[in-house]
């Protein structure tokens, strides 16, 4: 048994032993559990994949005279600005204005918020404009100007919904090729895309939510950050295995961090053709040994975690809930899953090259006393399932 | 006879050269083996022609020869698709799209995306499917 306080001082005493989601399973087979738990610290994990619930706010300061902004692009992506008068919100998905979207079916969707966020963490200039209805005390009408991320007062990463907890793998069973944000898919289940970082993955590391709640300090893109609430669509009442892994989406986290500190390298613009636009993130949690137990499911492994395979083609625009069957990650990264006898090509829209690469860099922030852990304000819930959106009539 | 190799030449044409018969040229009086990945030869317009000759080493490069006597320039270090590495993530969209291979995972615990340029067919479907924009044909 270890504090919070405990592993902190040996933290900032240099002292810490760290490892990563990726090397613990070896290391607790080779020492027991046990003497495993008494000696390890910290396990660390990461993820890295487009989260499409990510945007960050923006503060521009006061240009004079002054202006309410009451619509405003950045580099020509429109920005919501139902906030104070120079404060705006950019989010991942947001097109370009004038891109033709679908309309060339399908679109290729090359720039839109995910890549302005790239842009700004990466330091270029970029082009700001901006209308206002003019009131007494905000004057000016319009503004065109460039500025870069040392510019702004904030910029202050804020997304509702990252590192799903475990996610579907997509096939499409129709006969003509389909545009998803799972990727292309073929027809006639062809090729599978899967997206988690599987045994590396947050949430998989501590599936009953016992060390990540809301005030963890989260690595996000190589910024240090903080779980604010639960994601948006957190449902901790999903199916879980008896070890507790869930076999669906099941836990999400709201993340937030200062984008000044951010590594552009992990902070990337993505296009999907046919789809749209959205954003592939980095993101390190640490878990502190506080026990055998948490150690214990640290070592979850691919070949323990399974994901639902789902038709994009028909059954998940329809939302019909069908599932053709479960496969464990480590099916899936062997490059082929065979169904009903059927081999499949396997691809990924997640990075485990880049997620290791996350959870070696934190692991090492941590060893050098840079990091310390938080515990918790609050716990996630694990009761909460997923509602749906009911077409109603107008209440009388 | 000397030993076959195979070769990519990737053939860039000026305005004037697209109505030669050059492949005819290559079978008939060198010898060769050719396996056309790409093409665009439209009259009025510069061209491209990508392939694989297989034949003896002398008489592919006595064709090579021939080649540029018609003011067709020759790029034998064959990179018809480019992967920018500084773009790529490794999240391997591609690899369930690559026909050959060329694009995969060659170690299963560092997970990276390796390009190997000569399994590489040029279909392009990488630059369709990558995310991140990392794949690129250079014509």
């Amino acid at each position: 048994m270890k504090t919070y306080e405990q592993i902190n001082d040996r933290i900032a005493s240099g002292k810490a032993v760290v490892l990563t989601a990726d090397e613990i399973m070896d290391y607790v087979d080779k020492k027991g559990l046990a003497a495993a738990a008494e000696e390890v610290d910290v396990v660390t994990t990461a993820t890295f994949g487009p989260m499409c619930s990510s945007g960050c706010v923006l503060n521009f300061g006061h240009s004079k005279p002054k202006i309410r902004m009451s619509e405003a692009w950045v580099q020509d992506v429109g920005v919501y600005t139902g906030l104070a008068a120079v404060d705006v919100y950019l989010g991942a998905t947001q097109l370009r204005h004038g891109d033709p979207a679908n309309m060339y079916h399908p679109g290729e969707f090359r720039y839109g918020g995910g890549h302005v966020i790239e842009d700004l963490v990466a330091g270029k200039s970029l082009q700001l404009f901006a209308l206002s209805y003019g009131t007494d005390c905000y004057p000016l009408r319009e503004i065109r100007t460039w500025f870069t991320i040392n510019d702004l007062n904030q910029a202050i990463m804020l997304n509702p919904r990252n590192c799903y907890q475990n996610y579907n793998v997509a096939v499409n069973d129709s006969d003509k090729t389909i545009y998803t944000y799972m990727g292309t898919l073929e027809p006639r289940r062809k090729n599978a895309n899967y997206c988690s970082a599987g045994q590396l993955s947050p949430l998989l590391n501590d599936p009953f939510y016992e060390t990540i709640g809301i005030g963890t300090r989260v690595w996000l893109a190589g910024a240090h950050g903080h779980v604010y609430a639960e994601g948006t669509q957190h449902a901790g009442a999903e199916e879980r295995t008896p070890d507790g892994v869930p076999t669906g989406g099941a836990g999400t986290l709201a993340l937030t961090a200062d984008m000044k500190h951010m590594d552009p390298e992990f902070v990337r613009g993505v296009s999907l053709r046919g789809y749209g636009v959205s954003l592939a993130l980095g993101v390190g949690i640490p878990i502190p040994i506080l026990n055998e137990t948490v150690l214990k499911r640290t070592c979850v492994r691919d070949r323990d975690i399974l994901a639902p395979v789902v038709d994009y083609g028909h059954e998940y625009p329809q939302k019909t809930g069908k599932i053709v069957t479960r496969v464990s990650y480590a099916q899936l990264r062997t490059g082929e899953i065979e169904i009903e006898g059927a081999k499949i090509t396997v691809g990924s829209m997640s990075s485990y090259h880049k997620a290791l690469k996350i959870a070696n860099l934190l692991a090492d922030e941590i060893r050098r006393g840079d990091f310390l852990l938080s515990r918790p304000l609050a716990y996630l819930p694990k009761d909460t399932a997923m509602k749906s959106l009911i077409k109603k009539e107008e209440p009388k | 006879m000397s030993d076959t190799v195979t070769q990519k030449l990737m053939l860039f044409f000026p305005r004037c050269e697209c109505e030669k018969p050059i492949i005819y040229h290559l079978v008939k009086d060198y010898d060769l083996i050719v396996n056309v990945y790409r093409a665009k030869v439209t009259p009025e317009e510069e061209g491209y022609l990508v392939l694989d000759v297989t034949g003896a080493e002398t008489d592919i490069a006595r064709a090579i020869a021939f080649v540029r006597t018609f003011n067709v320039t020759v790029n034998t270090t064959g990179k018809g698709v480019i992967r920018d590495d500084h773009r790529c993530t490794h999240c391997g969209a591609c690899v369930g799209h690559c026909p050959t291979g060329a694009l995969h995972i060659k170690d299963p615990a560092t997970r990276q995306v390796v390009y190997n340029e000569a399994e590489c067919i040029e279909c392009l479907k990488c630059i369709k499917v990558c995310p991140y924009n990392a794949c690129a044909s250079t014509f």
